[in-house]
């Protein structure tokens, strides 16, 4: 049993060192195209983006539509200070300066954002969101110094871009994950499920809230300097409320509070998008948001839909004895389950039977006596 | 005076889509993400029956196709969409409502291609009004004036009919509504049938402002118009008219003065922000107590 739990931790890191290995093989040996790396690159960024923003829909349980937003800030400060180092140092320092000062600034507006979460919840606070991604884009689209409407022209880090990338994506996960399984992750959980009984138990709302969505946005950040690193135009229009969304169909995907469903997720729809995007021309890359919306929409039904439970929770009960035939090798475990007891099992002093078996008469008789009285009158 | 009317006019579209979202939020107790798109699909309609051939007699009939063509397309989603889930959590069902609208517009592109297609609804023939000075085109009076008749209307509804109190008693506790005996799942499907209808003229008169159709025609017009229900508070019907007026003119204020109009997403933006942290049930909300 104790085996089986550090699996569970390390799995994460298991899928995401193996990737990286097999990628990096694949690279020596000369098999890797240029394009596939630019792929690996944005599959990297968008683990980051999907672990974050799980962090704050799936950990703390509110919902926010601008993760973009924290993704831009860091994209264009970070992606500012990669122009700038670049020249002076090599690309390698040059980034390695840029991502810890791009996810700063944009954990700085996460704390922002973090402010109007403690007054509001819910709805509201999607609605907030969205709105601060969208003013984001538009003051910095505004900005002489990014690059106006015209966007801000990087340099490609090139090739190699995505080990750096797969790299942060395993710190991100192991922060998350541990900040999840410490003493603070517990007090987050407990602001999820019911806030006022936290605050009751001394739980500090107000600070939990803001740690979750900066470090969330810190990471988003992060990964817009790995953005930044990997085109040669930074353009404010691809960080809509459009993509906010395409991260959060990762998260709902792969489930929400679930690490290892959002790196899966994450790395399979980018997979997927880039290669609709390739292979359709024209108007028939409308596919492409369709296929999402279809999957969004029967993934939340399959999750939720009230009607749907009986169907679920079959699933459950085989999947689960089929993995646990698996982990015992063949061999069908003895059932540990408490047995519930029929109700004349239990030992009680209460006469059950005796009270079951009561045929309980009506005694008509007060009626019958009333009405002669009524009909009198 | 010029830019308050087309102000007005502006804030009277955004209100009639924000009761749309109002209505649905306050008896279904869901953000219908899709509202904006409804609207999309109202445009194309009106497209279809229209075309460029700028004739006021026809934008009539496509005013009524419209309607009648977004309050089934609204009525579908409810009853494929959200129906089945009701009684899930509030995320699981806004998140389907996102999938919905991206739904709706992937097909519209597949159907129209992604490009603007002009549509010429004759409100260029109406010509303008001098008055007091001020040159006004009459397409905004009209808007204005109709917009104004809608909310009436509707207002009245509501208050009035035995339909619209009972949409009131499912709004304050469906479940108590519907011991009392309404049936709620038909007074949430005509609460989306009407919200529909809404949406279908908020198309026509949006197209009278700037004709031209494509698939994400619905989704600037469909977040600002919920700026604009959520700034009056969502789930109060004043609050929606208040809010899309408050942002229609001041969108077309930000927009005449050079220096801002870059900016004027990120100012109604930024008021929305401002009056959630003030008041963070909107304008015209009420208050509610959080019980454990």
């Amino acid at each position: 049993m104790k085996k089986n739990i550090r699996l569970k931790h390390y799995i994460n890191y298991l899928i995401l060192g193996l990737a990286l290995v097999l990628f990096i093989a694949l690279d020596l040996l000369g098999v890797l195209k240029r394009s596939d790396a630019n792929l690996l690159a944005q599959v990297g960024y968008s683990v980051i983006l999907a672990v974050s923003l799980n962090l704050v829909v799936g950990f703390l349980g509110e919902l926010s539509l601008g993760h973009a937003g924290f993704m831009c800030v860091g994209a264009y400060v970070g992606g500012l200070v990669y122009i700038m180092l670049e020249p002076q140092l090599n690309k390698l320092g040059a980034i390695l300066v840029a991502l810890p000062i791009g996810g700063i600034a944009a954990a700085l507006f996460g704390l922002l954002i973090g402010l109007p979460a403690l007054r509001l919840k819910g709805d509201y606070l999607a609605i907030v969101t969205l709105a601060f991604g969208e003013i984001v884009r538009t003051v910095i689209r505004n900005q002489d110094i990014f690059g106006g409407t015209r966007g801000l022209e990087s340099v490609r880090f090139g090739n190699r871009l995505y080990i750096l990338a797969f790299l942060l994506a395993i710190l991100t996960v192991f922060i998350s994950q541990n900040l999840r399984r410490s003493k603070h992750g517990r007090a987050i959980q407990a602001i999820r499920d019911n806030e006022i009984a936290a605050r009751a138990m001394g739980v500090n709302v107000t600070y939990y809230k803001l740690v979750v969505f900066a470090v969330a946005a810190f990471f988003a950040g992060v990964a817009g300097v790995l953005y930044a690193g990997s085109t040669s135009v930074i353009r404010s229009d691809n960080f809509s409320f459009n993509y906010s969304i395409n991260i959060l169909v990762m998260v709902v995907l792969g489930g929400m509070g679930s690490i290892t469903g959002s790196i899966i997720s994450a790395a399979a729809l980018t997979y997927i998008t880039v290669k609709l995007t390739i292979s359709l021309s024209g108007d028939m890359a409308a596919i492409e948001p369709m296929v999402y919306a279809l999957i969004l929409i029967l993934a939340v039904m399959w999750n939720n839909a009230p009607f749907l439970r009986p169907v679920r929770e079959k699933l459950g009960a085989k999947l689960e004895a089929l993995r646990q035939r698996i982990l015992h090798c063949g061999e069908v475990p003895e059932d540990n389950s408490p047995e519930i007891a029929a109700w004349d099992k239990v030992p009680t002093k209460i006469p059950m039977d005796a009270i079951l078996s009561t045929d309980f008469t009506v005694d008509h008789s007060f009626d019958a006596d009333r009405r002669g009285k009524e009909e009198e009158q | 005076m010029e830019t308050l009317i087309n102000g007005l006019s502006l804030g009277g579209i955004y209100a009639l889509i924000a009761l749309g979202y109002t209505m649905v939020y306050g008896i279904a107790k869901m953000l219908n993400f899709a509202h904006g798109d409804i609207i999309m699909a109202g445009a194309y309609a009106i497209l279809l029956v229209v075309g460029m051939t700028g004739n006021l007699l026809l934008s009539v009939v496509a005013l009524i196709a419209a309607i009648a063509f977004c309050v089934l397309l609204g009525v579908t989603t409810e009853r494929l969409a959200y129906r089945p889930l009701r009684g899930a959590s509030p995320l699981a069902v806004l998140i389907t409502a996102i999938g919905v609208s991206y739904l709706l517009q992937s097909i519209a592109q597949l159907f129209f291609t992604s490009e603007g297609q002009p549509v010429s609804t004759g409100a260029a023939q109406l010509g303008s009004v001098t008055f007091l000075g001020a040159n006004l085109k009459l397409s905004s009076l009209i808007t204005l004036g109709l917009c104004v008749m809608i909310m009436t209307a509707l207002t009245l509804f509501v208050d009035k009919t035995r339909v619209g109190r009972a949409m009131l008693a499912v709004s304050e506790d469906r479940g108590a509504a519907s011991l009392m005996g309404i049936n709620t799942n038909l007074i949430i499907t005509l609460t989306f049938a009407i919200g529909s209808a809404l949406a279908a003229f908020a198309s026509l008169f949006y197209l009278m402002q700037f004709p031209v159709v494509s698939p994400t025609l619905g989704s600037m017009p469909g977040i600002k118009a919920f700026t604009a229900a959520v700034i009056g508070g969502i789930g109060s019907i004043p609050g929606a008219m208040v809010g899309g007026v408050l942002l229609g003119v001041i969108e077309c204020v930000c927009q005449s003065i050079p220096a801002l109009s870059p900016y004027t997403i990120a100012i109604e933006f930024g008021l929305l922000i401002i009056i959630l942290l003030v008041r963070p049930v909107g304008l015209l909300g009420k208050k509610r107590r959080e019980k454990v």
